[in-house]
């Protein structure tokens, strides 16, 4: 807490209530429950790492990546990613509309990165390379399925944000949302690029 | 993908028929006819003195810090009882099954119990009383007037209360888990164990853990940021240090349980290869997981009981704690080493001689730290004016105890003694003696300690001193015959012995755990005196102790805004330098004082959290779609309320602070 009132070595109390701006610790708590959630990656990189090789006879990963197509999918995340940045330079600007165009952009670029990592899915499985396959597949599935899930879940919290400006305007509650869901999304980036290098990149040299 | 269907799956009931219910179990039939008419008069009796809109109103939906600090006590205490019923079980069966008897528990029915007694006793006894603990005392002594996320703690503990519930479900519908508290595959993989009661224990601990996450992060945050004006971290009183490390090892341990535990699940619904034995899976790579979590946890666990000894042992010798920085560095240490010990587990998973001994030695090293601490608390004591109330004798036993528990500790850290006790009764001693010697006597301290503080009247001392001589003495007979036996080569988790000498000392064993029986018994008993004698034992200071941290400022039980001024801090002893500067309580200029409103959220989501829970146990699909997306709609539909705070108007705080005033008036004379 930054020292709200000055006081003496006499002074066993404070006589006015402190100034607690509100949510003070919200970006902090918010930064802690990330670093959690980094944790939860840093165990399936780690698994996959102990595994990626485990083909069991199955398909390896040169025989299955098509790294154009990741490449697309990548810079539609990196878009992303600089589109909510748009967002939250439209936000301090205290511009409401724009603010909502920009997260929407945003939403449109985090669908079509879940599409094409849907439809390689659908793909690998088609092809027989299900995440039953192998331990390499159990563990690459499970590894890049839940970044995908935490974009599914940041888009549906992005919505629900956009509809929450729309009611209450960019006030200071608001804004602090959007911080949140700012540092969650490029976490995901951040997460992302751990993936196509380790996963994608490290896999087509195998 | 090959779904595992047994025989027919009803969409509407799932894998769940009639004969999913253990009617030819006598036993848990017994069990089930005396809980359910337990519950049937608890709930009458709820409803006949109409107390549950007391109950919902002024408890379940309480965002109070003490209010929820107290119901993860409750939970942690009735919890204590189911998984004591499975000791005495085990301590029982082992006595008996001699020269050729098989016991009274079949092999079924006993994997269950030695499974579900280390998943109770870790997840549902000692982590709610630790959090609950933590709970209660850290905004006292910080001088907050809530933690950092009020709506967060209300929610946190119900998800702990919901993973409780799924647990004792299993008793009565279905199955527990029959391999160990740990799980371990390929055991608990689908092939070995097809029926529901492995996913009865991940889906208890996920929800639960869900709950023990949110609740590190907000108390993290708390500690962080709403320390009073002057206290510094290293002004900080030693309970909330070691509060702080165990909340950070909180956070960085159970992210790990949550992924492997998500691991074993795909393995055993959609068939992924993590943990087989088939298709290049690793099993022992599970048990690596497990124990980066695991190990952490049992500092979790132990930390802030360090953090109670301190205070009681300062409070009860009347002295500033000795060594205090050097406290914190300790505590520190041991953080930091909880990470890098986990392979002691497993030496004998046959890592080769320079990782054992890496491990051995960092293991090792932590009795360090911790024997520093010990010597701290004895330094304390030293020349000090010491009062052997019941929180300081409970220390006294922990001190003894616990060395005795940390020495035979240092003993298995030896890789080549590990080999040789590995998985026996030597190690089940050995971690009994520090988890009952220090987590459950810290608890037992920390409760005769603070008590006063949560109800404005102490504990009857002289069952209070029944309970102390049964349990400790309990303890030594149900666990020293252990060590006797370890050494001798039983391993752990038997249902029947050939060899007719370990009997006397399994004997010996169960009249231990009938003494401890005893003691819990005494301790319910205390409660019960206590809460008859209650004017008798009434303290209306809020200081019955003397103590010298901030909880003891304020009145007993401390009114919900905790503090009617916010406390300004100069000494690591606040409390003790203001009594030592004479200090005069104010008694006028109070101000309105900013508050959180109660909500009924975090119950509506946890119950939904359960819902998902069950409805994956007994593949309900239905009952897991229809619970996720309530889930997701509460959680929408709560995000769009701002209002969550109001404002105690100065009147309300001058009127509750004048009754303080006329009691302390009333209590001078």
């Amino acid at each position: 807490m930054s020292q709200p009132a000055a006081y003496t070595i006499d002074d066993f109390h404070l006589a006015e209530e402190p100034h607690h701006p509100e949510g003070s610790s919200t970006m902090l708590g918010f930064w802690i429950y990330l670093m959690s959630d980094c944790l939860i990656f840093a165990m399936l990189f780690a698994t996959y790492g102990v595994l990626g090789t485990s083909y069991a006879g199955g398909p390896t990963p040169r025989e299955l990546f098509d790294l154009p197509l990741v490449a697309v999918n990548t810079a539609m995340l990196l878009f992303s990613s600089i589109t909510y940045g748009f967002a939250m330079l439209a936000m301090v600007d205290g511009k409401k509309g724009a603010t909502q165009a920009w997260l929407l952009v945003t939403a449109v670029f985090g669908l079509a990165f879940l599409g094409i990592e849907l439809y390689e899915f659908n793909h690998l499985i088609h092809e027989g390379a299900g995440p039953w396959t192998s331990a390499f597949l159990s563990s690459f599935f499970t590894l890049v399925g839940t970044h995908g899930l935490h974009v599914t879940f940041g888009i549906v919290w992005l919505v629900t944000l956009v509809v929450q400006v729309q009611k209450r305007g960019l006030i200071p509650a608001n804004r602090r949302r959007l911080m949140c869901l700012s540092l969650f999304w490029h976490f995901l980036d951040v997460i992302w690029i751990g993936v196509f290098t380790f996963v994608y990149l490290m896999g087509m040299l195998r | 993908m090959q779904t595992v269907t047994s025989p027919a799956l009803s969409p509407i009931f799932g894998r769940f028929t009639i004969e999913s219910l253990p009617l030819h179990e006598p036993i848990v039939v017994g069990t089930f006819a005396m809980v359910a008419f337990g519950g049937v008069v608890l709930l009458a009796v709820i409803t006949k003195f109409k107390l549950w809109g007391y109950l919902w109103t002024e408890w379940f939906t309480s965002v109070d810090h003490k209010k929820i600090g107290i119901m993860y006590m409750i939970l942690g205490i009735v919890m204590l009882l189911r998984g004591f019923s499975d000791a005495i079980m085990m301590r029982l069966q082992q006595a008996m099954a001699f020269g050729g008897s098989e016991g009274y528990l079949n092999a079924h029915h006993y994997d269950q119990v030695f499974t579900a007694h280390g998943v109770i006793m870790i997840f549902f006894v000692a982590m709610p009383i630790v959090t609950g603990l933590m709970n209660y005392i850290v905004p006292l002594q910080i001088g907050a007037r809530d933690v950092s996320f009020p709506f967060l703690n209300n929610f946190s503990f119900w998800m702990t209360a919901g993973g409780a519930v799924i647990i004792m479900m299993s008793l009565f519908v279905g199955e527990f888990a029959q391999t160990g508290w740990l799980a371990m595959p390929p055991l608990s993989g689908i092939a070995a164990s097809p029926g529901v009661g492995v996913d009865y224990y991940i889906w208890a601990l996920q929800v639960a853990g869900v709950g023990t996450l949110l609740s590190g992060v907000n108390l993290i945050a708390t500690i962080v940021k709403m320390r009073a004006p002057g206290m510094t971290m290293m002004k900080m009183p030693v309970f909330c240090w070691t509060a702080l490390c165990t909340n950070v090892l909180i956070v960085a341990a159970f992210p790990v349980l949550t992924a492997v535990l998500a691991l074993l699940s795909l393995d055993r619904y959609v068939d992924t290869a993590f943990f087989t034995n088939t298709l290049g899976g690793n099993p022992m790579m599970y048990v690596n997981l497990i124990w980066i979590w695991g190990h952490p946890e049992v500092y979790i666990l132990i930390l802030p009981m360090f953090g109670v000894f301190s205070e009681v042992v300062s409070t009860f010798s009347g002295k500033r704690l000795f060594g205090y920085t050097s406290m914190i560095y300790a505590t520190l240490v041991i953080t930091i080493l909880a990470y890098l010990v986990w392979l002691h587990h497993f030496f004998t998973m046959g890592s080769g001689a320079s990782v054992n001994s890496f491990f051995g030695i960092t293991t090792m090293i932590i009795s360090i730290p911790t024997g520093a601490k010990i010597f701290n608390w004895l330094f304390t004591m030293y020349r000090g004016r010491v009062r052997f109330e019941l929180p300081m004798m409970w220390a006294i036993a922990f001190m003894i105890t616990f060395t005795l528990g940390g020495m035979t500790g240092v003993l298995l850290a030896v890789p080549p003694a590990d080999f040789v006790l590995h998985n026996s009764l030597f190690l089940v001693a050995h971690f009994h003696n520090v988890i009952i010697g220090g987590v459950l006597f810290g608890a037992f301290a920390a409760i005769n300690y603070w008590w006063p503080k949560a109800f404005g009247f102490k504990l009857d001392t002289v069952w209070g001193k029944r309970s102390f001589w049964l349990w400790v003495s309990g303890f030594y007979f149900a666990f020293m015959p252990l060590y006797v036996l370890g050494l001798m080569g039983v391993t752990r988790r038997l249902r029947t012995f050939d060899d007719p000498s370990f009997q006397i000392w399994f004997i010996i064993a169960g009249f231990g755990a009938l003494l401890i029986a005893l003691g819990i018994a005494a301790m319910l008993i205390q409660f019960a005196v206590s809460i008859r004698d209650r004017e008798k034992l009434r303290d209306v200071t809020g200081d019955p102790w003397n103590g010298r941290t901030l909880e003891w400022a304020t009145s007993s039980p401390p009114p919900d805004y905790n503090f009617a001024f916010t406390p300004v801090v100069h000494d690591n002893d606040a409390w003790a330098d203001m009594k030592l500067r004479g200090y005069e309580r104010p008694v006028t200029g109070y101000r309105d004082i900013h508050m959180p409103s109660n909500t009924g959220a975090g119950v509506i989501l946890a119950g939904l959290s359960v819902g998902i829970g069950v409805g994956m146990i007994w593949y309900v699909w239905w009952l897991v779609a229809v619970s996720f997306f309530a889930l997701v709609a509460v959680a929408i539909g709560h995000s769009f309320n701002y209002a969550r705070d109001f404002h105690i108007p100065a009147a309300t705080v001058t009127v509750t602070e004048e009754k303080r005033t006329a009691a302390l008036a009333g209590a001078a004379l």
